[in-house]
């Protein structure tokens, strides 16, 4: 038997005959978590109700298990993978025990009742998602983290090799987004199983996925390590991001850059100038920045947001000439602000720069 | 906590049953004939020898006791299955108009035939009542497909109701004479005029339709997760859904064709039973349904016998005082809770 445990060929998936994404192929193996990611309404959870045999697709083919899945019985499919959704259970006067227990729906008889064994890995899978504190209580009456803790408690607990989760980390906080990521990736490990997710948290997709597939116009864009997807403006132009600048070093955006003449020039490095960028962008000031080498950890913050930034090239002293590039910005501008304290050999150019600013100045 | 939980489950069923009986013995014991206690164990075992008590109890209290305790069963169970399907504890065959809409297909047919000189017989006015639910039902499913919220379900089920109950009322007024006290009697509903033979045929439907709600209690329990996870555990989704509206239309048409509609028990009952034992678990929701309706109907029916003896008050004016404010009740605990979320 492969590694591959879920995988498409030339999917088409909608409803009825609206096709909503087409010619999706993937394949997902054992121990690796494969994220979905793409823009509102691109068709993600569409994708994802299909691969879980919810959806009748609409062309290709979808194996699970080295089985077409159309050709698998519901009682074998639910023994195979399991969901996780993020609406709210309407569900009354049943604990969270309650809920972790009907995992076991596959694996019960006709009237349902449990077995020991049965007790015993619902116990198990509340534990490992620490959750077990909450046995006793209503679903209804718990947080939203914790209920996407019940709830993925409650997919574990079916003991499936395929887990699919519809948005798992939204309206949690971000210790419990990492919580849950966390749980995902040591689940995957420790159970060679496979996880299949949707993200809107393109950091947390960054860091936690194996393989990322993304959606763009109805089409499967792209697929390929969280490396090859989040570098040059790849991520941008899958959202078609114009409402302010995505870092993929960092898998986050900066605010819109405020354009117009530059009224303040900024020296910055290290890091010291970010909070300045960012405040200025906040006041609605446009600004100059410089003179920061391109290996510095502001510089995609600087570059995002500054009209004209002045730079140097990774491990070089500042060179005369990015002095006097750094001088005819200041003369536009109203003001300097220097946000270094200390100047080393390399940024010495920068201690040069502020001394001079002051004749320049408009 | 398992084992509390068992040992409430238990206890409540045996204070159920207790009751059950305890109420069951009162119908054969108290009505407008006053019969000592021994008088009525005599009739019930065949020893006694008064032939006048014996006829009392054995053809009239005792087919009215069975009738009121396997209808009010079956009318809970009825409710609870609406109230899984929709996924809403207001749920039930009176609020949506299927009571009112058997009703109103029963007594056309029964205004029909009478012309004729027929009578119809158990199983005809049970398939007179059963098309009339299942138009109702089919109404209401189309009305689902609409509406998104469940209030505004919930009231087009009770303008249903209002539409075949007008409807009714001129059936009847369009019946002759001689009939339209007995019409009219068991079109505002009533346990009474039910014989032995009618208990059986009651009995065969209320029982086996009851066994198979409670077959399907496994599925039932993973549907009220919602049907994306049902469909996960393995659920055939439409199977489960025609077999919940069959049964629960089944149920109330049984009601209606013997006792004409009878209200709110469908929605009480499940909810008092859901309070009192602390689950919705299905595989203990529909047996415990169903000796409540039991116990329930019993209790009103006595009261509606007993308050204004010899008159007697429509059931379901008896059940409406007990059972809407429970109603109301469900109502309010169903809000607050999603509120708390």
């Amino acid at each position: 038997m492969s590694r591959t445990i879920l995988g498409s060929k030339d999917l088409s998936v909608g409803y009825g005959q609206k096709v909503v994404v087409s010619g999706l192929g993937f394949e997902v193996c054992k121990g690796e978590i494969l994220t979905i990611i793409g823009s509102n309404g691109a068709g993600k959870s569409t994708i994802l109700k299909t691969i879980a045999a919810q959806l009748p697709f609409i062309s290709g083919s979808v194996n699970l298990a080295d089985k077409d899945i159309s050709e698998i019985a519901a009682q074998d499919i639910a023994k195979t993978l399991s969901v996780c959704f993020t609406e709210r259970i309407a569900a009354e006067k049943m604990t969270c025990e309650d809920i972790v227990a009907t995992g076991r729906y596959p694996y019960t008889g006709r009237l349902g009742i449990l077995s020991e064994n049965d007790r015993k890995i619902v116990r198990d899978s509340m534990e490992l998602t620490g959750t077990s504190y909450l046995c006793d209580t209503d679903i209804r009456c718990i947080s939203d983290g914790q209920r996407q803790a019940v709830m993925l408690a409650r997919a574990i607990s079916q003991q499936t090799q395929v887990l699919i989760l519809d948005e798992p980390a939204s309206f949690l906080d971000i210790n419990n987004k990492l919580k849950l990521l966390n749980i995902l990736k040591e689940l995957v490990r420790s159970r060679d199983i496979a996880v299949v997710q949707t993200l809107h948290e393109l950091d947390l997709a960054q860091r936690f996925s194996d393989k990322i597939l993304c959606i763009k116009d109805n089409k499967a864009d792209r697929i390929g390590s969280p490396e090859e997807i989040f570098s040059g403006s790849y991520i941008s132009e899958l959202y078609g991001i114009d409402n302010g600048t995505f870092l993929p070093m960092f898998g986050t955006a900066e605010a819109k850059r405020i354009t117009g003449d530059p009224q303040v020039f900024v020296i910055g490095g290290g890091g010291s100038g970010i909070d300045t960028y960012r405040q200025l962008q906040r006041l609605g000031i446009p600004f100059s920045a410089g003179i920061i080498h391109e290996n510095d950890i502001e510089y995609p913050v600087a570059r995002s947001l500054a009209v004209e930034l002045i730079s140097e090239k990774a491990y070089e002293p500042i060179s005369d000439e990015s002095i006097s590039l750094a001088l005819k910005a200041i003369k536009k501008c109203d003001k300097v602000i220097c946000c270094l304290k200390d100047f080393g050999t390399m940024n010495f150019g920068n201690k040069k720069l502020l001394e001079l600013s002051g004749e320049y100045l408009k | 906590m398992n084992r509390k939980r068992a040992v409430r489950w238990t206890v409540c069923f045996a204070f159920l049953v207790i009751i059950a009986a305890v109420f069951f013995f009162m119908e054969l014991l108290i009505g407008s004939a006053s019969l000592s206690i021994n008088e009525v164990f005599g009739a019930l075992t065949g020893s006694g020898d008064d032939s006048a008590a014996r006829t009392i109890v054995n053809d009239i209290r005792l087919p009215r006791a069975l009738a009121a305790a396997l209808l009010g069963g079956a009318l809970s169970v009825s409710g609870f299955l609406l109230q899984s399907f929709f996924n809403n504890p207001i749920a039930g065959p009176y609020v949506l108009g299927i009571s009112s809409c058997a009703k109103l297909t029963v007594a056309i047919s029964m205004t029909l035939t009478m012309k004729y000189g027929i009578l119809l017989n158990s199983a005809e006015m049970v398939g007179a009542a059963f098309i009339g639910s299942l138009l109702s039902m089919g109404a209401i499913l189309l009305l689902s497909g609409k509406v998104r919220n469940m209030a505004q379900l919930i009231i087009a089920g009770v303008m249903i109701g209002y539409i075949c109950s007008a409807l009714t009322e001129l059936a009847v007024t369009f019946a002759d004479d001689a009939n339209i006290v007995n019409l009219h009697n068991w079109s505002m509903g009533s346990f009474s005029g039910i014989n032995m033979d009618n208990v059986k045929v009651i009995a065969l439907i209320v029982l086996t339709a009851v066994s198979a709600a409670f077959i399907i209690s496994k599925p039932m329990g993973a549907y009220q997760l919602g049907e994306s996870y049902a469909k996960n555990m393995g659920v055939n989704i439409r199977h489960f859904r025609v077999m919940l509206i069959l049964l629960s239309s089944i149920l109330s048409a049984c009601v209606t064709a013997f006792a004409g509609p009878v209200s709110f028990v469908g929605i009480a009952v499940p909810h008092l039973v859901k309070s009192i034992f602390g689950t919705a678990k299905p595989i203990i929701v529909i047996p415990a349904s169903f000796i409540g309706g039991a116990v329930f109907c019993l209790i009103c029916d006595l009261i509606s016998r007993m308050l204004f003896a010899p008159v007697e008050i429509s059931i379901s004016t008896v059940t409406a005082v007990f059972g809407a404010p429970v109603v109301i009740a469900a109502m309010l605990s169903h809000r607050n809770q999603k509120g708390s979320v």
